[in-house]
């Protein structure tokens, strides 16, 4: 087993790349604090695999794209298949993508970046996503069932209307704990606070999180602590989302040991947990080095 | 739609402009290159650069904030891996240098000249975040004008060099004037503009805000340098930005950050100017 920094799968999707397309808005539904989009992208759901995301420009004026894990791909009558993505509706980009009306038209490229690299053997797997985050683990969960590896779930959210889809999580997992920050549903308390006690729990061999990256450090520092692997997707700025403007580099461990940047958009958004550098990722402009050996992809 | 520039027969006036096309094979996937007037590589310096800490690009109205600090592979790999791929996709590539020195700009013209596959080199004197990336701060005319004279002198006769200018109303002209004394053979007039990240950081402006400021660049050195060959860039985004460059004398235009708004943009516009040509010539 070694769900190594590749993608797994079938080699011929891998090779296929992203594209870009006008993709039409088919649906928008609002559950709790997100609004669930339903998007016509042709090309993206075929190529679709558990931890790529979309880049979708946010109307002409805002230059910078918006990331969007991809929850699911499902066929929709008279369209083939359709992609459905998570938004919160936060800041500029989240509110204008949800105030959306359907049939609208939007630019959207993908599936970019690398997914979850899959375990080759039935292992045991722990995902943790918190808030819109957890939706890229859902298919995840159903690709480690269909290889036969117990799935325990963690979902985190600030509130009960953060949390995505509980209900459905007990579908497809053997195992599922829910915290709030609020307690207004499961435990009250957040991953780093009980990632320690669900990963003993589940004896999980691979950790797979998705959540912003305080929670994945706890994570990734905790698998460490488990000696299992650990997988975290991201979530930094992505300008432009396709490895053009080396904004989004994030400081790693390289194969070799040595110490380098990854963009995220393009080697990521899924990297090993133990490769990632995360104190100096965290500790942000003012003790990160502005030079040094730099080892491209 | 061919185009001239600098000696050189380009098929598209649209290229890829320094620090938007990623290492070519990202872009590739939307754009052929090929198809492009040339591919401007993100500044190389002799040595290796992992560029500055996050965050390295902020969004702001109409335009991008960015202090993404020169991250580049060094002179080695590149040419061990970024050339040799650029070249068999079939761009025109252009390098574009930066060095902490006059030594170290000679250096890179020196075995870039040499390289084969390289089209032309130019030359970065305008880096918004030079002091903050390590690199010399080309403040004067007359520094621009010493870094063309060094670069020039260490390459070989037949790769022109193209001298990129920042787009200052005030003194471009007298900028372009003495560069294309000291031998460019051509002016890239606009990068980004001085400005500073929310935490007070050095950074560049970039995006359709600049850019009446960079057409005012242009047309103000077209019209003083009549003989002059000018590239035109900045927050070029859509086919009436390229036009409105064109017309004001540019010879090619280059495009950046509206590859990261649509990583089609380059090939849109060079379909699409391709398209006006043929109309005039009909
Ligand atoms: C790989 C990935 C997947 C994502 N998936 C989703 C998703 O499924 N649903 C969802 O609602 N959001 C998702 N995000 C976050 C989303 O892309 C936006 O960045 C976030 O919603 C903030 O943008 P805004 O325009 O709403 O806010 P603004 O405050 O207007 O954003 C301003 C700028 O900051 C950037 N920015 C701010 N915070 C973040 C952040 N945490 N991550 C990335 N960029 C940020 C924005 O891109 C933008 O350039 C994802 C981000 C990444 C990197
Ligand atoms: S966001 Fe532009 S390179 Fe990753």
């Amino acid at each position: 087993m070694s769900p190594g920094p590749g993608p797994g799968a079938d080699p011929a999707v891998q090779h296929a790349g992203p594209v870009h397309v006008t993709a039409e808005l088919l649906a928008t539904k609002r559950i709790g604090a997100h609004h669930h989009l339903t998007l016509v992208a042709p090309g993206v759901p075929e190529r679709f695999r558990p931890g790529t995301f979309i880049a979708v420009s946010v109307g002409e004026s805002h230059l910078a794209r918006r990331a969007l894990w991809i929850h699911r791909v499902r066929p929709v009558g008279g369209y083939g298949a359709a992609v459905e993505v998570v938004v919160e509706p936060r800041g500029v980009g989240g509110s204008w993508l949800t105030r959306l009306a359907p049939g609208a038209r939007l630019e959207v490229t993908g599936p970019l970046g690398r997914p979850f690299a899959l375990p080759k053997e039935p292992v045991s797997c722990l995902l943790v996503g918190e808030g819109y985050a957890a939706a890229p683990l859902f298919p995840l969960a159903e690709r480690l069932r269909e290889r036969d590896c117990p799935v325990t779930l963690l979902l985190a959210a600030e509130d009960e209307a953060h949390l995505l889809s509980a209900l459905e999580a007990r579908r497809s997992a053997r195992a599922v704990t829910v915290v709030t920050g609020d307690g207004s549903v499961g435990r009250r308390g957040s991953v780093p606070a009980v990632i320690d006690d669900v990963l003993a729990q589940a004896g999980a061999d691979v950790v797979y999180a998705a959540g912003p990256l305080p929670t994945l450090h706890a994570v990734a520092a905790a698998a460490e602590a488990h000696g299992a692997w650990s997988q975290t997707a991201l979530e930094v700025p992505l300008t432009c989302a396709t490895g053009l403007c080396h904004g989004c580099a994030v400081p790693v461990v390289g194969e070799t040991g040595v110490a380098r940047t990854a963009r995220v958009c393009h080697e990521g958004p899924v990297l090993r947990g133990d490769r990632v550098r995360w104190a100096e990722l965290l500790a942000g402009p003012a003790t990160a080095p502005a030079t040094g050996p730099v080892v491209t992809p | 739609m061919t185009v001239e520039l600098a000696g050189l027969t380009l098929p598209s006036p649209v290229l890829v402009a320094s620090g938007c096309g990623g290492t070519g094979r990202e872009l590739a996937a939307y754009a052929p290159l090929a198809d492009l007037g040339g591919f401007v590589t993100r500044s190389l310096t002799l040595n290796a650069r992992l560029g500055g800490p996050q965050p390295r690009i902020v969004e702001t109205p109409s335009g991008l904030v960015h202090a993404v600090g020169l991250p580049n592979p060094g002179l080695e790999p590149f040419l061990a891996t970024e050339l040799p791929w650029l070249v068999q996709h079939g761009a025109r590539v252009v390098v574009s240098i930066a060095g902490s020195s006059l030594g170290e700009y000679a250096e890179l013209a020196r075995r870039l000249g040499s390289a084969p596959g390289v089209s032309a080199i130019e030359v970065n004197l305008s880096s918004p975040d030079a002091s903050a990336a390590g690199v010399f701060d080309v403040r004067e005319p007359f520094h621009a004008a010493s870094v063309v004279s060094a670069v020039q002198r260490d390459l070989p006769r037949g790769v022109p060099v193209l001298a990129k200018l920042r787009s200052d109303p005030v003194r471009v002209v007298e900028s372009a004037r003495t560069v294309l004394e000291a031998g460019a053979a051509a002016v890239v007039v606009g990068n980004a503009l001085p400005a500073a990240m929310p935490d007070g950081r050095a950074a560049g402006l970039s995006g359709p805000a600049i850019r009446p400021l960079a057409l005012r660049c242009v047309a103000d050195v077209c019209a003083a340098l009549p003989g002059a060959q000018v590239v035109g860039v900045g927050g070029i985004l859509g086919v009436d930005d390229a036009r409105s460059f064109l017309a004001a004398g540019a010879t090619a235009v280059q495009v950046g950050t509206a590859l990261l708004h649509d990583p089609t943009a380059a090939a849109r516009l060079a379909a699409a100017l391709h398209h006006d040509s043929e109309e005039t010539a009909s």
